[in-house]
Order: C-alpha cells, then structure tokens, then sequence
C-alpha cells in the first residue's frame, strides 16, 4: 500500500482536484484499470452520477473506447499506471488516424526511490513511448501544481484534439512501500 | 475447411444490415469491414483498417454514449481473439444495446489463411458467455442469422453475442475509405454532433 493512504485525514487532495477538473470538463466515460495511486479518483468516478467508470482487463481496451465514446459524442479518460502504458502502443495508432480527444491521467512506477526493480524498465520508457507516439507529455511532481498541469492538459485535449498524457509522479503518489 | 452447412460472409453481413435503419456498424480490422463496405457504404459505417483488437471496445464506447442507438459489432475471429478480454469488460458493463457479431473462419484470410484458435480448440460463445453476456449464440444457419439481425433493434435486452461460422473463401475485396478523421467524422455528423 501507498505511505499517504492510512487514514482518510491524511489522504490526499489532488484526486479531488483532478475529479473537479473533468466534471468541469464534462468527461463522461472514464476507463481505467486499477493503481493504488488512482484508488481516490477512482472512488469518486464510481460514486459519481455523471461519469461513468469502466474497468478494464487491459489498457489498450481504453484507447479504443475513447474512441467509440467520442463517435457517440462523449469525452472520456484513461486511468492507468505507467507499466499500462506498453500494453497500449499499437491502439495509440488511432488518435492520430481518428484524431478524437485523448487525455490519459499515468501514475508513475519505476522512479523516486522505486523498490522493485521490475517496474523500473517501463517508468523508464513511459515518456519516451507516449512522445514517439504521438501523445504529449505534461507531469505533475507536487500536489499543488496537480490543479493548472490538468488544466492545461484537459484545455488541450479537448479543446485542440492534442494527444494529451500526464504523468502523476511517484514523488506526488507517494513510493510504494513493501512491508511483509 | 472443408465443413459442411459454413454460411457466405457476405451474404451474412448483407442480412445483419439490410434493414438496419439507425444502427451504428463497426467493422474489425480484416474481411469483416470489407464485407461492411460490399453491403453498401453508410454514413453510420465505422470501418477500421487497424487497431487490431479494438472492434468490440469502440462499439462499447459508442454503446455508452447513446444508449437508445443499437450498436453493431461485425468481426473477424482473430480480430475478437486478440480483443477477448474486451468481452470481460462488456460482460461488466452490460450495455442492452450493443450487439457483436463474429465472423469465425476458423483462420487469419488477410494474412495467408493460417488457421485461428477457434479452428481447435477456443469456444469464443463459451468465453462470452462465461464473460457474463448471457445472449451469447452460436450461430450456424441464415434463419438464425437473421432471428439476430431482428434482435439487434432491441436496444433493451442486450448486450448479445453470436459466433456465426462461415466459409474460408476468399472474396474480392471490396474496399472501404480509409481515411479514418472522415470515417469518423461522418458519424458524428449523422448523430448530430458538430465539429469541434
């Protein structure tokens, strides 16, 4: 489990910013498969009346269903940890084919005093994957820049159909800690 | 394959869409959107030309967002093999009006005709099943084929499923447009969505 997520007063914010930031933006559909960092936004899609969230066996599932949200007329998102981000790179071909908004929220593994070193090689690569591809990158490092960085990106995504993916940092989340 | 009773693909498809009206279609990567394109080109004809695996998640994403619209899903066995934990995710959801059609050859036609999983041993009616879509049909007969081109108007009831087997042969392609931004864009358009 992550150090911050003991008790409810001493969970973070920044989820709830995110949340704020695509109600505003009328997200509708938010695809995600599960990271202990994303757990808080999570819970409040689920809760949620306006959103739907949608859970998936994979991530590449979610490029493709932003896909069709978007054929329907809805903006969605996708939820993913940075080790997801290699399962999506051959779907990540229809943003710039159908040219539909993207905006994917990655929390990071691999980086930040990581423990296990199987993560290391995909957070290693995550920015590179995402750029070669065709999907900026914005990262957020603190709690406080959370709010504009997803500003920015959510502005961007929907308003100019700019591939938009921004990286939650492990130093933000919190490094993972292993206790037996 | 040398089988007897396989149904014609095309004849298939032009069944599932003859009377279609407001359905939205997606045709998998492969022979299926080709076929699409043979039974006539439509502005509610979403046609992929790549993003294998991916068939079954737009029609779902569609599915969502307009709910009173029935989406059809018409695809490949390998296309659905490499998407299948797709249905899991549909099986979860269970949206009533999406509908998905597998066109199983029991082979990958596009690529030298190598067989598939489905050839052998992989039950994709049981996997969808087992996924949680209870409508899950094996479909072997144009009577049925067309029992289920009925059903897909029923956007309450879903979401359903068929696995309906056909023959190997190779037909003419018929090619749809491949530019994908005007695929998609004219879907958009006939649902009443602006550009942005």
């Amino acid at each position: 489990m992550h150090a911050h997520a003991e008790a409810a007063d001493t969970a973070p914010n920044w989820p709830d910013d995110i949340f704020a930031t695509l109600q505003r933006f009328d997200v509708r559909q938010v695809a995600y498969v599960p990271d202990a960092g994303h757990s808080k936004l999570i819970q409040r899609v689920l809760a949620s009346s306006t959103m739907r969230g949608i859970s998936l066996t994979t991530e590449e599932e979610g490029v493709a269903l932003l896909a069709g949200a978007w054929a329907g007329g809805q903006r969605g998102v996708l939820l993913m940890q940075s080790s997801g981000v290699g399962n999506c790179i051959n779907m990540l071909s229809l943003i710039p084919i159908l040219r539909f908004p993207f905006l994917t929220l990655v929390t990071m593994r691999g980086e930040w005093g990581e423990f296990n070193p199987w993560q290391v090689p995909m957070g290693s690569t995550t920015q590179g994957v995402f750029e070669l591809s065709g999907v900026q990158v914005l990262r957020a490092s603190n709690a406080a820049e959370v709010p504009a960085v997803l500003e920015a990106a959510a502005s961007q995504a929907y308003n100019a159909l700019t591939p938009t993916a921004v990286l939650l940092s492990q130093r933000l989340i919190g490094a993972k800690v292993f206790t037996k | 394959m040398s089988k007897a009773n396989l149904l014609d693909r095309r004849q298939v498809v032009s069944t599932l869409l003859a009377n279609r009206k407001d359905v939205v279609a997606i045709g998998g990567l492969g022979a299926s959107t080709n076929d699409m394109c043979a039974a006539g080109d439509h502005a509610r004809n979403f046609y992929l030309w790549g993003g294998m695996g991916g068939a079954a998640m737009i029609g779902l994403g569609l599915a969502l967002a307009q709910p009173k619209l029935p989406v059809l899903v018409i695809t490949g066995d390998g296309e659905m093999l490499m998407g299948m934990g797709s249905l899991a995710t549909i099986g979860l959801q269970k949206p009533a009006n999406l509908s998905i059609v597998v066109l199983d050859n029991e082979a990958y036609g596009e690529t030298g005709g190598q067989t598939s999983h489905t050839s052998a041993a992989a039950d994709l009616v049981g996997v969808a099943r087992a996924c949680g879509i209870a409508d899950s049909r094996a479909v072997t007969t144009m009577a049925e084929v067309d029992a289920f081109a009925k059903a897909v108007h029923d956007v309450s009831a879903g979401p359903r499923f068929a696995n309906v087997k056909i023959d190997s042969a190779s037909l003419e392609r018929i090619l749809p447009t491949r530019d994908g931004t005007y695929i998609l864009n004219r879907i958009r358009g006939d649902l009443g969505f602006q550009p942005i």
